[in-house]
């Protein structure tokens, strides 16, 4: 079998890479309000996830990774209504809850992967579901990733297995700006609203380099066929979402001013996405390899007035790990893929460890992979390995951080998850040793506090509607 | 942490440059020894160098005058890793057609074709993965449709040979590469069931060669008729590359009915034909990560296809899926995945190095530490199999290879810079 890797986005697009039982949640329930768009829009599409009632868990006895850069020995997680509600030694048993031996165990916060395509680029990878680039336009900030997820995809339930609790799915990197992201948590659902993280905000994708000058310029013979068309299409397009926001807020000023024939702008769901990136409440996520094309797209961000949270792949920040962190811009990396294409042939294992070195670095790792989300902690490790062996030290309490607060803080959910403090969601996976190793496995992953993956109960986990009932797949699933 | 990380990276003596390559002999001593063989792991055992070779096995082995003495300290030492079936030295980036020689596109088909007269020894990926402790791997070619209205490849998508990380290819160490199954169709008319009728057309062509039809209904020209006569010979394995239950097992019994030496490549689905390989002594390479229906001949696709395999008595090696040659390093994680979820761990290294050296003919020079053999040898710095481990070390034909490649240039260039922005 040969996978096509998403990263090339081929010519044919069609490359990249819930399980049944809940339905959505019944109407009437105070609905968590979606992210607002430049243009007020979207109160619509509501997550519908619900945290579903769960007795108390204690975890007893185990090496605890807070995310908070501490390591605690011997020590206890208690999460109480589906959340942490403290970390400490000797915490008392609560009354009618389950008790889970830590001893020889290793506690993280859940894992966090800010590039998947999972749902929208599913298993099987067959033309019909193959949803995550909409390459007939360079600029699609229109569309929504999630409404092209599929809830069935069979990875999301492989990538629990590895500890992933939550998940930001983007539309792919044809395009100078291919859409909006959704952050899901990774819960079986039917539908995608019922794995919808509440109350996260969106964020916008957006790709330097070769593939969209490639997808348009060498196999369509359209604009942009250079790096320099590229920012050309970025700069007309923050260009005319700073005109339609001007437009908006005079109609705002004039409207609370009681002026009666104020018009709002007509509405574009284009520019409302743009608008809302430039005004913050969507957050840009930009697809870019080399150094000096981050540079530039930092340039631009000054130009426009909107900040880029992370730049993904980010292949070559080891040659910039400086001025990324003066700037506050995190970097998700892999561990040491690279050469695939000509903007990854300079990548280096130890990318993310000097990224993580510089001060005020934020070193993410990401996965952009079905296979590579199932095992974070692994190229977390890798990373871990090389770089202390080009003399960094890397304790495992640090480096965790990789791809649990650093994540988190991303995609604007750090308030909420990605570290044990008390208050936070009760994400939570607990591996049956240090999982900075090729042999850890997760033993329990807890999801605002209720036990979705039990390794020696896989039937907990529910398999997905493709997979019930292949006879191929008997044997597999339990 | 920030800040005792920022002072280690001040003060921490990088081992810059390259190690000089060892012209005389080498010993290393009290390594533990995993000889993949029935001689089993040997501890706190030494081994010498001498003369490209494994010239001693033993323990309070002398070292010869001028010898390098390399302390192990216990640490493990492997034969060199197999990076699998793939682009080594023939794909230098993708997406770049002026350095991807993979793949023959010419609408016909052409077992003569042999990918190795395009290999590369000086690619960059040779020096990144023998970094990795990866010595040899299987130059292969990749079977590919065409573009729009251009012509495409065949089901045979031609030969491969191994090659030894220091750039050498062992020629007659040599495989044909046959793409089976739905990702196949679309190179044998839009239909799987034409992918053995084709094989057996092609088959009668060189076994009757008087009966031949009229030119323009042939498949082979006559180098071609020739290239496969030399596998119905046995000059080397036929390496199918199929992945779904049913299709394996029509392998299987063409292998039987045609009396050839097969592989199977991929084999997702391998697991539920285990019995059926084990009888017929066909060896499974795989990637022991796939576990998701990628497609739909993958449906029965999961971490224990090693184990099962194992198990049911298949020989196994590892390679990764996709055949970019860019992190073949990475085939040693996928070992100690398959560890982690049943195989034995020996088995996990036999997939790397034994195995996989058995099934390509290369078994007197790789894949096991024995007195004699051109010492292809690996010094780790914890267990092989796991990714907190790095090779501190590796020998290709008793030559101690210098421990540099582009990327660690590029990190030493750039550690540099960050030491001198900390300093700031």
């Amino acid at each position: 079998m040969r996978r096509i890797s998403c990263l090339l986005v081929t010519a044919a697009l069609s490359a990249c890479a819930t399980t049944a039982g809940q339905s959505a949640a019944p109407p009437g329930n105070a609905a968590p309000v979606a992210p607002t768009a430049g243009s007020g829009s979207t109160e619509s599409y509501p997550s519908t996830y619900r945290v579903p009632a769960t007795a108390p868990t204690l975890i007893r006895h185990a090496t605890v990774l807070t995310g908070t850069g501490a390591r605690l020995d011997n020590a206890d997680v208690l999460i109480v209504d589906g959340k942490i509600q403290s970390v400490g030694t000797n915490l008392p048993a609560p009354a009618g809850g389950r008790i889970v031996d830590g001893e020889h165990r290793w506690v993280t916060p859940g894992l966090i992967d800010i590039h998947s395509h999972l749902g929208v680029y599913p298993s099987p990878q067959v033309d019909a579901n193959s949803d995550g680039n909409e390459a007939t336009s360079p600029s699609t900030a229109n569309v929504w990733a999630e409404h092209s997820v599929w809830p069935q995809d069979p990875g999301f339930r492989t990538a629990l297995a590895g500890g992933i609790t939550t998940l930001q799915i983007l539309p792919g990197s044809a395009n100078l700006i291919g859409g909006r992201s959704v952050i899901l948590k990774n819960v079986p659902s039917v539908t995608y609203q019922g794995m919808k993280f509440p109350g996260a905000p969106q964020g916008l994708k957006m790709a330097c380099g070769e593939n969209p000058k490639r997808v348009y310029g060498a196999d369509k013979n359209q604009f942009p066929a250079t790096r320099m068309g590229n920012v050309a299409g970025y700069r007309a397009q923050w260009a005319e979402a700073q005109e339609y926001l001007r437009d908006q807020q005079e109609y705002e000023r004039k409207h609370a001013a009681g002026d009666k024939d104020a018009k709002p702008p007509k509405r574009d769901l284009r520019l409302d996405t743009l608008a809302a990136a430039l005004k913050g409440d969507i957050i840009v996520h930009m697809h870019c390899y080399r150094a000096d094309e981050m540079a530039t797209v930092l340039d631009m961000s000054r130009e426009f007035g909107y900040h880029v949270a992370a730049f993904h792949h980010a292949v070559e920040a080891y040659k910039i790990a400086d001025l990324l962190a003066e700037q506050g811009v995190c970097a998700a990396m892999w561990a040491d893929w690279w050469g695939f294409k000509m903007e990854s042939y300079d990548g280096i294992p130890e990318n993310i460890a000097f990224v993580d070195a510089a001060p005020g670095g934020c070193a993410i790792v990401h996965s952009d992979s079905e296979e590579g989300i199932q095992r974070l902690n692994q190229e977390a490790a890798k990373a871990m390995a090389y770089g202390r062996r080009a003399g960094l030290q890397i304790a495992p309490e640090h480096a965790i951080q990789w791809l649990t607060a650093n994540p988190a803080k991303s995609i604007g959910v750090l308030a909420r998850t990605g570290t044990l403090e008390p208050g936070k969601m009760g994400d939570v996976v607990v591996w049956n040793g240090n999982p900075f190793s090729v042999y850890a496995l997760a033993d329990y992953v807890f999801i605002d506090g209720a036990l979705r993956y039990d390794r020696s109960n896989p039937a907990l986990t529910p398999q997905s509607d493709f997979t019930l009932g292949q006879p191929a797949a008997a044997g597999v699933y339990p | 942490m920030r800040a005792s990380a920022i002072a280690a990276l001040l003060g921490a003596a990088l081992p810059l440059a390259a190690v000089e390559a060892a012209q005389g002999p080498i010993l290393i001593r009290d390594a533990t020894i995993h000889t993949v063989s029935a001689a089993g792991v040997l501890e706190h055992a030494d081994l010498l160098i001498d003369n490209g070779r494994i010239a001693a096995l033993g323990t309070a082995l002398k070292a010869p005058a001028g010898a390098e003495i390399i302390e192990a300290q216990g640490r493990p030492l492997t034969p060199g890793l197999f990076g699998g079936l793939g682009h080594l030295g023939v794909e230098e980036i993708g997406l770049e057609p002026t350095v991807d020689d993979y793949s023959l596109k010419l609408g016909s088909m052409r077992p003569e074709f042999e990918v190795t007269a395009a290999f590369n020894p000086d690619s960059i990926s040779l020096g990144v993965n023998r970094l990795g402790g990866i010595t040899f791997a299987m130059v292969a070619p990749s079977a590919e449709p065409g573009g729009k209205g251009a012509p495409g490849g065949t089901l045979i998508a031609g030969q491969g040979a191994i090659a030894q990380l220091d750039g050498t290819l062992v020629p007659q160490a040599r495989a044909l590469f046959v793409d089976i199954g739905g990702d196949a169709s679309a190179l044998t008319g839009g239909s799987r069931a034409a992918q053995f009728m084709l094989l057996q057309q092609a088959l009668s062509e060189v076994r009757a060669p008087n009966a031949l039809l009229p030119n323009d209904q042939r498949l082979l020209t006559p180098a071609g008729r020739r290239s496969l006569q030399a596998y119905l010979g046995g000059a080397g394995p036929i390496v199918f590359d199929v992945d779904r239950a049913s299709d394996i097992r029509q392998v299987v019994a063409f292998a039987a009915r045609e009396k050839l030496r097969v592989v199977v490549k991929g084999g997702a689905e391998a697991w539920r034909v285990g019995p059926e390989l084990a009888a017929a002594h066909i060896p499974v390479v795989l990637n022991p990560l796939d576990d998701l229906p990628g497609s739909f001949d993958t449906v029965g696709a999961t971490l224990e296809n090693a184990a099962r395999l194992n198990k049911a008595g298949v020989k196994i090696a590892f390679t990764l899926d996709d055949p970019q040659p860019h992190n073949i390093r990475k085939v040693r994680q996928t070992a100690g995945v398959a560890v982690a979820h049943g195989l034995p761990w020996e088995a996990g290294l036999a997939a790397l190095t034994r195995n996989p050296a058995e099934i390509f003919g290369v078994a007197d020079r790789d894949g096991s530490v024995a007195v004699g053999r051109p010492a292809d040898l690996v010094l780790w710095s914890g267990d092989p199999l796991d990714v907190t481990t790095l090779a501190d070390r590796v020998f290709i034909a008793g030559q101690s290879q210098p421990m540099q490649s582009r990327q660690t240039l590029l990190r030493d260039r750039y550690l540099e810079k960050l030491r001198a922005h900390a300093a700031r």
